[in-house]
Protein backbone atom coordinates (compact mmCIF):
# COMPACT_ATOMS: atom_id res chain seq x y z
CA UNK A 1 0.00 0.00 0.00
CA UNK A 2 2.82 2.31 1.06
CA UNK A 3 4.39 1.54 -2.22
CA UNK A 4 1.46 2.75 -4.70
CA UNK A 5 0.60 5.42 -2.23
CA UNK A 6 4.48 6.36 -3.20
CA UNK A 7 3.77 6.07 -6.89
CA UNK A 8 0.40 7.79 -7.26
CA UNK A 9 2.14 10.60 -5.58
CA UNK A 10 5.26 10.71 -8.07
CA UNK A 11 2.85 9.87 -10.83
CA UNK A 12 0.48 13.04 -10.25
CA UNK A 13 3.87 14.86 -10.17
CA UNK A 14 4.69 14.40 -13.14
CA UNK A 15 1.40 14.89 -14.51
CA UNK A 16 1.15 18.02 -13.20
CA UNK A 17 4.60 18.73 -13.66
CA UNK A 18 4.12 18.11 -17.58
CA UNK A 19 0.69 20.49 -17.44
CA UNK A 20 2.57 23.16 -15.73
CA UNK A 21 5.51 22.41 -18.87
CA UNK A 22 2.90 23.00 -21.06
CA UNK A 23 1.39 25.63 -19.30
CA UNK A 24 4.42 27.84 -19.26
CA UNK A 25 5.57 26.86 -22.54
CA UNK A 26 2.51 28.08 -24.18
CA UNK A 27 1.68 31.17 -21.80
CA UNK A 28 4.92 32.64 -21.44
CA UNK A 29 5.31 34.90 -24.09
CA UNK A 30 2.11 36.49 -23.64
CA UNK A 31 2.93 37.11 -19.92
CA UNK A 32 5.98 38.39 -20.82
CA UNK A 33 4.15 40.51 -23.74
CA UNK A 34 2.00 41.53 -20.47
CA UNK A 35 4.45 42.64 -18.03
CA UNK A 36 6.70 44.53 -20.86
CA UNK A 37 3.99 46.66 -21.66
CA UNK A 38 3.05 47.54 -18.20
CA UNK A 39 6.71 48.07 -17.21
CA UNK A 40 8.82 51.62 -16.79
CA UNK A 41 11.54 52.07 -19.58
CA UNK A 42 13.87 52.32 -15.86
CA UNK A 43 12.50 48.81 -15.33
CA UNK A 44 12.93 46.91 -18.57
CA UNK A 45 16.27 47.84 -19.31
CA UNK A 46 18.51 46.65 -16.70
CA UNK A 47 20.31 43.53 -16.51
CA UNK A 48 20.92 43.86 -12.51
CA UNK A 49 16.70 43.44 -12.26
CA UNK A 50 14.70 40.57 -12.38
CA UNK A 51 12.86 40.15 -15.29
CA UNK A 52 10.08 37.86 -13.94
CA UNK A 53 7.74 40.76 -12.42
CA UNK A 54 7.88 44.52 -11.30
CA UNK A 55 11.32 46.21 -9.70
CA UNK A 56 9.55 49.81 -10.24
CA UNK A 57 5.79 50.24 -10.07
CA UNK A 58 3.63 49.62 -13.60
CA UNK A 59 3.19 52.03 -15.78
CA UNK A 60 0.59 53.56 -18.75
CA UNK A 61 3.06 55.39 -19.94
CA UNK A 62 3.85 52.71 -23.25
CA UNK A 63 -0.10 52.77 -23.79
CA UNK A 64 -0.63 56.69 -23.46
CA UNK A 65 2.98 56.88 -26.13
CA UNK A 66 1.57 54.28 -28.84
CA UNK A 67 -1.97 56.40 -27.94
CA UNK A 68 -0.90 59.67 -28.57
CA UNK A 69 2.66 59.56 -30.37
CA UNK A 70 1.81 56.60 -33.03
CA UNK A 71 -0.72 55.87 -35.65
CA UNK A 72 -1.74 52.76 -33.31
CA UNK A 73 -5.24 54.04 -33.06
CA UNK A 74 -5.73 54.79 -36.70
CA UNK A 75 -4.15 50.85 -37.50
CA UNK A 76 -6.68 50.07 -35.38
CA UNK A 77 -9.62 51.80 -37.55
CA UNK A 78 -7.68 50.36 -40.43
CA UNK A 79 -7.95 46.60 -39.08
CA UNK A 80 -11.55 47.37 -38.08
CA UNK A 81 -12.21 48.92 -41.93
CA UNK A 82 -10.61 45.78 -43.44
CA UNK A 83 -12.08 43.48 -41.53
CA UNK A 84 -15.87 44.64 -41.74
CA UNK A 85 -15.02 45.18 -45.56
CA UNK A 86 -13.88 41.73 -46.17
CA UNK A 87 -16.69 40.15 -43.95
CA UNK A 88 -19.66 41.53 -46.06
CA UNK A 89 -17.41 40.39 -49.42
CA UNK A 90 -16.83 36.81 -47.89
CA UNK A 91 -20.31 36.53 -46.80
CA UNK A 92 -22.30 37.59 -49.84
CA UNK A 93 -19.99 35.40 -52.13
CA UNK A 94 -19.25 32.38 -49.62
CA UNK A 95 -23.17 31.95 -48.65
CA UNK A 96 -25.05 31.11 -51.90
CA UNK A 97 -22.07 29.12 -53.47
CA UNK A 98 -21.67 27.13 -49.91
CA UNK A 99 -25.78 26.89 -50.45
CA UNK A 100 -25.15 26.20 -54.18
CA UNK A 101 -22.62 23.38 -53.68
CA UNK A 102 -24.20 21.28 -50.63
CA UNK A 103 -27.87 21.06 -52.16
CA UNK A 104 -27.96 22.71 -55.64
CA UNK A 105 -25.01 20.97 -57.52
CA UNK A 106 -25.39 16.98 -56.45
CA UNK A 107 -22.13 14.80 -57.10
CA UNK A 108 -20.30 17.71 -58.71
CA UNK A 109 -20.93 20.39 -56.04
CA UNK A 110 -18.58 17.93 -53.72
CA UNK A 111 -15.50 17.91 -56.45
CA UNK A 112 -15.86 21.94 -57.03
CA UNK A 113 -16.35 22.37 -53.32
CA UNK A 114 -13.21 20.30 -52.45
CA UNK A 115 -10.93 22.34 -55.45
CA UNK A 116 -12.52 25.55 -54.29
CA UNK A 117 -11.12 24.92 -50.54
CA UNK A 118 -7.55 23.33 -51.91
CA UNK A 119 -7.58 27.21 -53.41
CA UNK A 120 -7.11 28.19 -49.56
CA UNK A 121 -3.95 26.35 -49.63
CA UNK A 122 -2.04 28.11 -52.24
CA UNK A 123 0.32 30.58 -50.20
CA UNK A 124 0.96 34.13 -50.27
CA UNK A 125 4.80 33.83 -51.09
CA UNK A 126 3.41 32.30 -54.32
CA UNK A 127 0.87 34.93 -55.32
CA UNK A 128 1.93 38.17 -53.67
CA UNK A 129 4.86 38.67 -57.31
CA UNK A 130 1.38 38.90 -59.80
CA UNK A 131 -0.78 40.10 -57.05
CA UNK A 132 1.04 43.38 -56.64
CA UNK A 133 0.88 44.01 -60.06
CA UNK A 134 -2.38 43.53 -59.77
CA UNK A 135 -3.26 45.66 -57.15
CA UNK A 136 -0.91 48.19 -59.11
CA UNK A 137 -3.31 48.30 -62.14
CA UNK A 138 -6.27 48.92 -59.80
CA UNK A 139 -4.61 51.62 -59.06
CA UNK A 140 -4.60 50.29 -55.56
CA UNK A 141 -0.88 50.13 -54.51
CA UNK A 142 -0.11 51.21 -50.74
CA UNK A 143 -3.31 51.74 -50.01
CA UNK A 144 -5.48 49.23 -47.27
CA UNK A 145 -8.49 48.69 -50.16
CA UNK A 146 -5.70 46.61 -51.55
CA UNK A 147 -6.28 44.32 -48.49
CA UNK A 148 -9.62 44.52 -48.75
CA UNK A 149 -9.56 43.23 -52.46
CA UNK A 150 -6.50 40.33 -51.83
CA UNK A 151 -8.16 38.87 -48.49
CA UNK A 152 -11.45 36.98 -49.68
CA UNK A 153 -9.28 35.19 -51.64
CA UNK A 154 -8.36 32.92 -48.58
CA UNK A 155 -11.58 33.83 -46.84
CA UNK A 156 -13.98 32.73 -49.42
CA UNK A 157 -12.33 29.38 -50.22
CA UNK A 158 -12.37 28.52 -46.39
CA UNK A 159 -15.94 29.94 -45.40
CA UNK A 160 -17.33 28.18 -48.55
CA UNK A 161 -16.34 24.79 -47.07
CA UNK A 162 -16.83 25.79 -43.68
CA UNK A 163 -20.85 26.72 -44.81
CA UNK A 164 -21.10 23.47 -46.71
CA UNK A 165 -20.80 21.45 -43.84
CA UNK A 166 -23.49 23.56 -41.98
CA UNK A 167 -25.70 23.48 -45.17
CA UNK A 168 -25.45 19.72 -45.79
CA UNK A 169 -26.19 19.23 -41.52
CA UNK A 170 -29.70 21.33 -41.99
CA UNK A 171 -32.59 19.10 -43.15
CA UNK A 172 -33.69 19.51 -46.62
CA UNK A 173 -37.59 18.94 -45.78
CA UNK A 174 -37.78 22.53 -44.14
CA UNK A 175 -36.74 24.07 -47.80
CA UNK A 176 -38.83 21.27 -49.42
CA UNK A 177 -41.62 22.25 -47.40
CA UNK A 178 -40.93 25.78 -48.18
CA UNK A 179 -40.66 24.96 -51.70
CA UNK A 180 -44.17 22.96 -51.74
CA UNK A 181 -46.15 26.43 -50.18
CA UNK A 182 -44.96 28.41 -52.94
CA UNK A 183 -42.00 29.95 -51.99
CA UNK A 184 -39.08 30.17 -55.04
CA UNK A 185 -36.07 28.16 -54.70
CA UNK A 186 -34.19 31.12 -54.16
CA UNK A 187 -36.91 32.01 -51.60
CA UNK A 188 -36.22 28.93 -50.08
CA UNK A 189 -32.41 29.44 -49.39
CA UNK A 190 -32.97 33.38 -48.05
CA UNK A 191 -36.08 33.09 -45.77
CA UNK A 192 -35.14 29.09 -44.58
CA UNK A 193 -31.44 28.31 -45.21
CA UNK A 194 -29.87 31.23 -44.07
CA UNK A 195 -31.79 32.02 -40.93
CA UNK A 196 -31.19 28.15 -40.05
CA UNK A 197 -27.94 28.59 -40.33
CA UNK A 198 -27.31 31.48 -38.12
CA UNK A 199 -24.68 29.92 -36.04
CA UNK A 200 -22.31 29.01 -38.83
CA UNK A 201 -22.47 32.80 -40.49
CA UNK A 202 -21.70 33.83 -36.72
CA UNK A 203 -18.43 31.35 -37.12
CA UNK A 204 -17.58 32.83 -40.75
CA UNK A 205 -17.88 35.99 -39.48
CA UNK A 206 -15.40 35.65 -36.76
CA UNK A 207 -12.98 33.79 -38.81
CA UNK A 208 -13.51 36.00 -41.38
CA UNK A 209 -12.01 38.82 -39.32
CA UNK A 210 -9.42 36.34 -37.09
CA UNK A 211 -7.78 35.64 -40.27
CA UNK A 212 -7.46 39.22 -41.95
CA UNK A 213 -5.79 40.13 -38.25
CA UNK A 214 -3.32 37.46 -39.01
CA UNK A 215 -2.71 37.94 -41.96
CA UNK A 216 1.03 39.47 -42.81
CA UNK A 217 2.49 38.72 -45.59
CA UNK A 218 0.12 40.28 -48.53
CA UNK A 219 -0.12 43.90 -45.58
CA UNK A 220 3.42 43.64 -46.01
CA UNK A 221 4.26 43.02 -49.39
CA UNK A 222 1.16 45.77 -50.58
CA UNK A 223 2.00 48.68 -48.47
CA UNK A 224 4.53 50.75 -46.94
CA UNK A 225 2.73 53.74 -46.43
CA UNK A 226 2.27 53.94 -42.29
CA UNK A 227 -1.14 55.29 -42.32
CA UNK A 228 -2.26 52.69 -44.30
CA UNK A 229 -1.18 49.76 -42.38
CA UNK A 230 -3.39 47.48 -40.14
CA UNK A 231 -2.55 46.76 -36.81
CA UNK A 232 -0.28 43.33 -36.85
CA UNK A 233 1.75 45.12 -39.39
CA UNK A 234 1.98 48.45 -37.88
CA UNK A 235 3.05 46.90 -34.71
CA UNK A 236 5.33 44.71 -35.74
CA UNK A 237 7.32 47.05 -38.23
CA UNK A 238 6.22 50.34 -37.62
CA UNK A 239 7.43 50.89 -33.95
CA UNK A 240 11.44 50.66 -34.84
CA UNK A 241 13.19 53.78 -35.20
CA UNK A 242 16.47 52.92 -36.76
CA UNK A 243 17.93 50.17 -34.51
CA UNK A 244 16.07 50.95 -31.64
CA UNK A 245 12.70 48.97 -30.75
CA UNK A 246 10.27 50.93 -28.93
CA UNK A 247 9.75 47.61 -27.20
CA UNK A 248 6.97 48.68 -24.03
CA UNK A 249 5.15 50.11 -26.57
CA UNK A 250 5.44 47.42 -28.87
CA UNK A 251 4.25 44.86 -26.41
CA UNK A 252 1.84 47.11 -25.74
CA UNK A 253 0.36 47.19 -28.97
CA UNK A 254 0.98 43.21 -29.73
CA UNK A 255 -1.42 43.02 -26.56
CA UNK A 256 -4.09 44.97 -27.78
CA UNK A 257 -4.22 43.61 -31.14
CA UNK A 258 -4.13 39.30 -29.45
CA UNK A 259 -6.38 39.64 -26.56
CA UNK A 260 -9.63 39.56 -29.07
CA UNK A 261 -8.30 37.27 -31.64
CA UNK A 262 -7.35 35.19 -28.54
CA UNK A 263 -10.97 35.07 -27.08
CA UNK A 264 -12.54 34.60 -30.33
CA UNK A 265 -10.62 31.39 -31.07
CA UNK A 266 -11.09 30.06 -28.10
CA UNK A 267 -14.83 30.51 -28.68
CA UNK A 268 -15.43 29.04 -32.33
CA UNK A 269 -12.42 26.54 -31.72
CA UNK A 270 -14.46 23.46 -32.10
CA UNK A 271 -16.01 24.62 -35.27
CA UNK A 272 -13.03 25.88 -36.67
CA UNK A 273 -11.42 22.18 -36.64
CA UNK A 274 -14.57 20.32 -37.91
CA UNK A 275 -14.26 23.28 -40.73
CA UNK A 276 -10.78 22.26 -41.81
CA UNK A 277 -10.82 18.52 -41.52
CA UNK A 278 -14.29 18.68 -43.19
CA UNK A 279 -16.22 16.14 -41.30
CA UNK A 280 -12.77 13.29 -40.78
CA UNK A 281 -14.01 12.69 -37.17
CA UNK A 282 -17.40 11.76 -38.08
CA UNK B 1 -20.58 12.69 -44.98
CA UNK B 2 -24.00 13.62 -45.26
CA UNK B 3 -25.44 12.55 -48.64
CA UNK B 4 -26.64 14.91 -51.07
CA UNK B 5 -30.06 15.35 -51.28
CA UNK B 6 -31.60 13.80 -54.32
CA UNK B 7 -33.56 16.52 -55.94
CA UNK B 8 -37.23 16.14 -55.16
CA UNK B 9 -39.77 15.42 -58.06
CA UNK B 10 -40.89 18.51 -59.06
CA UNK B 11 -44.06 19.46 -60.48
CA UNK B 12 -44.12 19.70 -64.16
CA UNK B 13 -44.50 23.21 -65.19
CA UNK B 14 -44.21 25.20 -68.73
CA UNK B 15 -43.74 28.26 -67.20
CA UNK B 16 -41.67 27.66 -64.57
CA UNK B 17 -39.66 30.22 -63.91
CA UNK B 18 -35.68 29.77 -65.06
CA UNK B 19 -34.91 30.94 -61.64
CA UNK B 20 -36.50 27.90 -60.30
CA UNK B 21 -34.21 25.42 -62.47
CA UNK B 22 -31.84 24.24 -59.62
CA UNK B 23 -29.16 23.56 -62.11
CA UNK B 24 -29.44 27.46 -63.15
CA UNK B 25 -29.98 29.13 -60.14
CA UNK B 26 -27.05 26.59 -58.19
CA UNK B 27 -24.63 27.90 -60.82
CA UNK B 28 -25.41 31.53 -60.46
CA UNK B 29 -25.09 31.20 -56.65
CA UNK B 30 -21.62 29.58 -57.12
CA UNK B 31 -20.64 32.06 -60.07
CA UNK B 32 -19.44 34.92 -57.67
CA UNK B 33 -17.03 32.85 -55.50
CA UNK B 34 -15.67 31.45 -58.40
CA UNK B 35 -15.04 33.84 -60.63
CA UNK B 36 -13.08 35.76 -57.50
CA UNK B 37 -11.00 33.00 -56.99
CA UNK B 38 -10.61 32.49 -60.62
CA UNK B 39 -9.65 35.89 -61.08
CA UNK B 40 -7.59 36.31 -58.21
CA UNK B 41 -6.09 32.83 -57.20
CA UNK B 42 -5.54 31.27 -60.94
CA UNK B 43 -5.05 33.83 -63.04
CA UNK B 44 -2.28 35.55 -60.61
CA UNK B 45 -0.91 31.63 -60.41
CA UNK B 46 -0.61 31.56 -64.34
CA UNK B 47 1.10 35.27 -63.94
CA UNK B 48 3.57 33.85 -60.90
CA UNK B 49 4.68 30.82 -63.49
CA UNK B 50 4.87 32.62 -67.21
CA UNK B 51 6.66 35.50 -64.37
CA UNK B 52 9.56 32.77 -63.68
CA UNK B 53 10.34 32.17 -67.30
CA UNK B 54 10.83 36.03 -68.62
CA UNK B 55 12.66 39.08 -67.95
CA UNK B 56 10.60 40.88 -65.99
CA UNK B 57 11.64 43.46 -63.66
CA UNK B 58 9.84 46.16 -62.41
CA UNK B 59 12.25 48.34 -63.98
CA UNK B 60 11.93 46.53 -67.36
CA UNK B 61 8.29 45.52 -67.32
CA UNK B 62 8.55 43.51 -70.31
CA UNK B 63 7.64 40.03 -70.90
CA UNK B 64 10.26 38.17 -72.87
CA UNK B 65 10.67 34.63 -73.00
CA UNK B 66 13.63 33.57 -71.21
CA UNK B 67 12.86 30.14 -71.19
CA UNK B 68 14.49 27.86 -68.09
CA UNK B 69 17.08 30.64 -67.60
CA UNK B 70 15.21 32.14 -64.81
CA UNK B 71 15.51 28.57 -62.75
CA UNK B 72 19.49 27.69 -64.22
CA UNK B 73 20.50 31.09 -63.03
CA UNK B 74 19.43 29.88 -59.49
CA UNK B 75 20.23 26.70 -58.93
CA UNK B 76 23.67 27.80 -59.53
CA UNK B 77 23.29 30.59 -56.96
CA UNK B 78 25.09 28.70 -53.76
CA UNK B 79 23.00 31.43 -51.80
CA UNK B 80 19.65 29.36 -53.51
CA UNK B 81 20.85 25.83 -52.69
CA UNK B 82 21.80 27.05 -48.83
CA UNK B 83 17.57 29.02 -48.91
CA UNK B 84 16.60 25.37 -50.15
CA UNK B 85 18.21 23.28 -47.61
CA UNK B 86 16.64 25.83 -44.59
CA UNK B 87 13.57 25.32 -46.18
CA UNK B 88 13.63 21.86 -45.80
CA UNK B 89 15.35 22.03 -42.13
CA UNK B 90 12.90 24.48 -41.30
CA UNK B 91 9.87 22.81 -42.34
CA UNK B 92 10.56 19.23 -41.15
CA UNK B 93 12.42 20.48 -37.70
CA UNK B 94 9.78 22.71 -36.88
CA UNK B 95 6.70 19.93 -37.91
CA UNK B 96 8.66 17.34 -36.27
CA UNK B 97 8.88 19.25 -32.77
CA UNK B 98 5.20 20.31 -33.26
CA UNK B 99 3.91 17.03 -33.65
CA UNK B 100 5.86 15.74 -30.79
CA UNK B 101 4.65 18.39 -28.11
CA UNK B 102 0.88 18.02 -29.85
CA UNK B 103 0.99 13.92 -28.98
CA UNK B 104 1.77 14.22 -25.37
CA UNK B 105 -0.14 17.88 -24.73
CA UNK B 106 -3.07 16.47 -26.16
CA UNK B 107 -2.58 12.63 -23.81
CA UNK B 108 -1.88 15.31 -21.00
CA UNK B 109 -5.41 17.30 -21.61
CA UNK B 110 -7.61 13.71 -22.64
CA UNK B 111 -7.07 13.07 -18.81
CA UNK B 112 -10.08 15.27 -16.83
CA UNK B 113 -7.77 16.90 -13.96
CA UNK B 114 -9.08 20.81 -12.40
CA UNK B 115 -8.34 23.24 -14.40
CA UNK B 116 -8.38 21.95 -17.68
CA UNK B 117 -10.46 23.78 -19.71
CA UNK B 118 -8.86 26.94 -18.26
CA UNK B 119 -5.33 25.08 -19.43
CA UNK B 120 -6.47 24.18 -22.80
CA UNK B 121 -7.63 27.42 -23.39
CA UNK B 122 -4.33 29.14 -22.17
CA UNK B 123 -2.52 26.48 -24.51
CA UNK B 124 -4.88 27.40 -27.58
CA UNK B 125 -3.18 30.74 -27.80
CA UNK B 126 -0.12 31.20 -29.34
CA UNK B 127 -2.00 29.22 -32.27
CA UNK B 128 -4.57 31.76 -32.58
CA UNK B 129 -2.82 34.67 -31.80
CA UNK B 130 -1.44 36.65 -35.16
CA UNK B 131 2.43 34.94 -35.97
CA UNK B 132 3.51 38.37 -36.27
CA UNK B 133 2.77 39.96 -33.27
CA UNK B 134 3.64 36.99 -30.65
CA UNK B 135 6.78 36.55 -33.10
CA UNK B 136 7.79 39.97 -31.85
CA UNK B 137 7.35 39.23 -28.65
CA UNK B 138 9.94 36.02 -29.23
CA UNK B 139 12.06 38.57 -30.93
CA UNK B 140 12.25 40.67 -27.80
CA UNK B 141 12.76 37.79 -25.84
CA UNK B 142 15.68 36.29 -27.60
CA UNK B 143 17.21 40.45 -27.38
CA UNK B 144 20.86 40.12 -27.28
CA UNK B 145 21.29 42.14 -24.10
CA UNK B 146 17.63 42.14 -22.63
CA UNK B 147 16.76 37.90 -23.20
CA UNK B 148 14.69 36.90 -20.35
CA UNK B 149 15.82 33.55 -21.28
CA UNK B 150 19.51 34.35 -20.74
CA UNK B 151 18.91 35.97 -17.67
CA UNK B 152 17.05 33.13 -16.61
CA UNK B 153 20.22 31.35 -17.42
CA UNK B 154 22.83 33.46 -16.22
CA UNK B 155 20.54 33.13 -12.61
CA UNK B 156 20.69 29.37 -12.20
CA UNK B 157 24.57 29.82 -13.17
CA UNK B 158 24.47 27.68 -16.01
CA UNK B 159 25.94 30.22 -18.15
CA UNK B 160 27.98 33.98 -17.30
CA UNK B 161 27.14 36.91 -18.93
CA UNK B 162 30.49 36.81 -20.86
CA UNK B 163 29.52 34.16 -22.72
CA UNK B 164 25.53 34.13 -23.03
CA UNK B 165 24.25 33.17 -26.39
CA UNK B 166 23.01 35.71 -29.21
CA UNK B 167 20.26 33.65 -29.68
CA UNK B 168 19.44 35.58 -33.58
CA UNK B 169 22.94 36.44 -33.92
CA UNK B 170 24.80 32.67 -34.28
CA UNK B 171 23.89 30.80 -37.77
CA UNK B 172 22.95 27.34 -35.45
CA UNK B 173 20.96 29.05 -33.03
CA UNK B 174 19.19 31.65 -34.92
CA UNK B 175 17.91 28.47 -37.06
CA UNK B 176 17.19 26.94 -33.94
CA UNK B 177 15.43 29.72 -32.68
CA UNK B 178 13.12 30.41 -35.69
CA UNK B 179 12.08 26.22 -35.51
CA UNK B 180 11.47 26.90 -31.83
CA UNK B 181 8.92 29.83 -32.37
CA UNK B 182 7.41 27.84 -35.70
CA UNK B 183 7.01 24.76 -33.63
CA UNK B 184 5.50 26.71 -30.79
CA UNK B 185 3.05 28.21 -33.18
CA UNK B 186 2.08 25.18 -34.39
CA UNK B 187 1.63 22.52 -31.15
CA UNK B 188 -1.45 24.02 -30.17
CA UNK B 189 -2.92 22.95 -33.55
CA UNK B 190 -1.64 19.22 -33.27
CA UNK B 191 -3.16 19.03 -29.70
CA UNK B 192 -6.35 19.97 -30.85
CA UNK B 193 -5.82 17.70 -33.88
CA UNK B 194 -5.05 14.88 -31.95
CA UNK B 195 -7.67 15.86 -29.13
CA UNK B 196 -10.31 15.57 -31.94
CA UNK B 197 -9.02 12.49 -33.35
CA UNK B 198 -8.66 10.82 -30.40
CA UNK B 199 -12.23 11.80 -29.14
CA UNK B 200 -13.66 10.55 -31.92
CA UNK B 201 -12.75 7.02 -31.59
CA UNK B 202 -15.97 5.08 -30.28
CA UNK B 203 -14.91 4.20 -26.36
CA UNK B 204 -16.66 0.49 -27.23
CA UNK B 205 -13.85 -0.34 -29.93
CA UNK B 206 -11.35 0.31 -27.21
CA UNK B 207 -13.55 -1.55 -24.57
CA UNK B 208 -13.79 -4.62 -27.14
CA UNK B 209 -9.59 -4.55 -28.20
CA UNK B 210 -9.28 -4.69 -24.04
CA UNK B 211 -11.56 -7.45 -23.26
CA UNK B 212 -9.57 -9.36 -26.27
CA UNK B 213 -6.64 -8.75 -24.00
CA UNK B 214 -4.89 -5.83 -25.99
CA UNK B 215 -2.61 -3.63 -24.13
CA UNK B 216 -1.49 -0.10 -23.42
CA UNK B 217 1.10 -0.24 -26.73
CA UNK B 218 -1.05 -2.63 -28.57
CA UNK B 219 -4.16 -0.08 -28.28
CA UNK B 220 -2.47 2.89 -29.34
CA UNK B 221 -0.26 2.02 -32.41
CA UNK B 222 -2.64 -0.98 -33.63
CA UNK B 223 -5.67 0.76 -32.56
CA UNK B 224 -5.42 4.61 -31.99
CA UNK B 225 -2.77 5.55 -34.02
CA UNK B 226 -4.56 3.81 -37.55
CA UNK B 227 -7.61 5.77 -36.52
CA UNK B 228 -6.21 9.02 -36.39
CA UNK B 229 -4.18 8.76 -39.22
CA UNK B 230 -6.45 10.34 -41.68
CA UNK B 231 -7.10 13.09 -39.61
CA UNK B 232 -3.73 14.07 -38.41
CA UNK B 233 -2.73 13.50 -41.87
CA UNK B 234 -4.68 16.65 -42.82
CA UNK B 235 -3.55 18.45 -39.73
CA UNK B 236 0.05 17.93 -41.34
CA UNK B 237 -1.02 18.76 -44.98
CA UNK B 238 -1.80 22.24 -43.17
CA UNK B 239 1.74 22.67 -41.10
CA UNK B 240 3.64 21.81 -43.90
CA UNK B 241 2.20 23.78 -46.26
CA UNK B 242 2.07 26.94 -43.96
CA UNK B 243 5.92 25.93 -43.09
CA UNK B 244 7.02 25.53 -45.82
CA UNK B 245 5.75 28.56 -47.31
CA UNK B 246 6.20 30.91 -44.70
CA UNK B 247 7.64 34.55 -44.25
CA UNK B 248 6.72 36.31 -41.50
CA UNK B 249 9.03 34.48 -38.63
CA UNK B 250 11.76 34.85 -40.69
CA UNK B 251 11.18 38.18 -41.78
CA UNK B 252 10.18 39.33 -38.21
CA UNK B 253 12.97 37.67 -36.36
CA UNK B 254 16.52 37.18 -38.45
CA UNK B 255 15.60 39.08 -41.82
CA UNK B 256 17.43 35.44 -43.20
CA UNK B 257 20.38 36.29 -41.66
CA UNK B 258 22.92 35.79 -40.12
CA UNK B 259 24.44 35.57 -43.67
CA UNK B 260 21.46 33.52 -45.18
CA UNK B 261 21.69 31.03 -42.62
CA UNK B 262 17.89 31.04 -41.72
CA UNK B 263 16.51 32.52 -45.31
CA UNK B 264 13.70 30.46 -46.32
CA UNK B 265 11.93 30.11 -50.18
CA UNK B 266 9.32 32.75 -49.43
CA UNK B 267 11.86 35.35 -47.57
CA UNK B 268 14.08 34.67 -50.06
CA UNK B 269 10.95 35.41 -53.04
CA UNK B 270 10.26 38.04 -51.41
CA UNK B 271 13.32 39.67 -51.22
CA UNK B 272 14.40 39.58 -54.70
CA UNK B 273 11.05 40.14 -56.24
CA UNK B 274 9.31 42.75 -54.09
CA UNK B 275 12.62 44.35 -52.32
CA UNK B 276 14.88 43.92 -55.13
CA UNK B 277 12.28 44.42 -58.13
CA UNK B 278 13.67 41.66 -59.62
CA UNK B 279 10.42 39.59 -60.19
CA UNK B 280 11.02 36.99 -62.72
CA UNK B 281 13.56 35.42 -60.67
CA UNK B 282 11.59 36.02 -57.54
CA UNK B 283 8.85 34.19 -59.39
CA UNK B 284 11.14 31.61 -60.05
CA UNK B 285 12.56 31.16 -56.42
CA UNK B 286 8.80 31.10 -55.28
CA UNK B 287 7.77 28.27 -57.67
CA UNK B 288 9.97 25.88 -56.31
CA UNK B 289 7.51 25.34 -53.13
CA UNK B 290 5.14 24.09 -55.85
CA UNK B 291 6.41 20.50 -56.14
CA UNK B 292 5.89 20.07 -52.32
CA UNK B 293 3.07 21.79 -52.75
CA UNK B 294 1.84 19.56 -55.33
CA UNK B 295 2.71 16.37 -53.48
CA UNK B 296 0.89 17.32 -49.97
CA UNK B 297 -1.99 18.30 -52.07
CA UNK B 298 -2.48 15.11 -53.68
CA UNK B 299 -1.68 13.02 -51.00
CA UNK B 300 -4.66 15.33 -49.41
CA UNK B 301 -6.83 14.64 -52.05
CA UNK B 302 -6.27 10.48 -51.44
CA UNK B 303 -7.06 10.87 -48.16
CA UNK B 304 -10.29 12.82 -48.79
CA UNK B 305 -11.70 10.12 -51.40
CA UNK B 306 -10.54 7.53 -49.50
CA UNK B 307 -12.60 8.34 -46.78
CA UNK B 308 -15.60 9.06 -49.27
CA UNK B 309 -15.55 5.65 -50.86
Amino acid sequence: MQRTGLVGVLRGTSFYGAVAFFFVLAAFPFYWMLITSFKSNADLYNVQHIPFWFNDPPTLEHFRYLFEKTLFATWLLNSLIIGLCVTAITLVTALPAAYSLARMTGRNGEALGIGIFLTYLVPPTLLFLPLSRVIADLGLQNSMWSLVVVYPTFTIPFCTWLLMGFFKALPPEIEEAAIVDGCSLFGAFIRMAVPLSLPGILTVVIFTFTLTLQEFVYALTFISASAQKPITLGVATDLIRGDIFYWGEIMAGALIASVPVAIAYNLFLDRFISGITGGAVK
Amino acid sequence: MVAIAESVPKPVSRFRFILDRRDVLGSLMVAPAILYVLLLVGVPFLMAVYYSVSAYTIYNPSWTFVGLANFEQIIEDPTFRQTLSNTFIFTFGSQILGLILGKFGALLLLKPFPGRKFVRALVILPWAVPIALATVAWEWMFDSLYSVINWTLIALGIITRSNAPNWLGNPDLAMLSVIVVNAWRFFPFAIVIFLAGITAIPQDVLDAATVDGAGFWRRNYQIIVPMILPIVAIGLVFGIVFTFTDLSIVFLLTQGGPVGATSVLGFQGFQTGIVSGDVSHGAAISLFMLPVLLIVVVAMLRFIRRREI
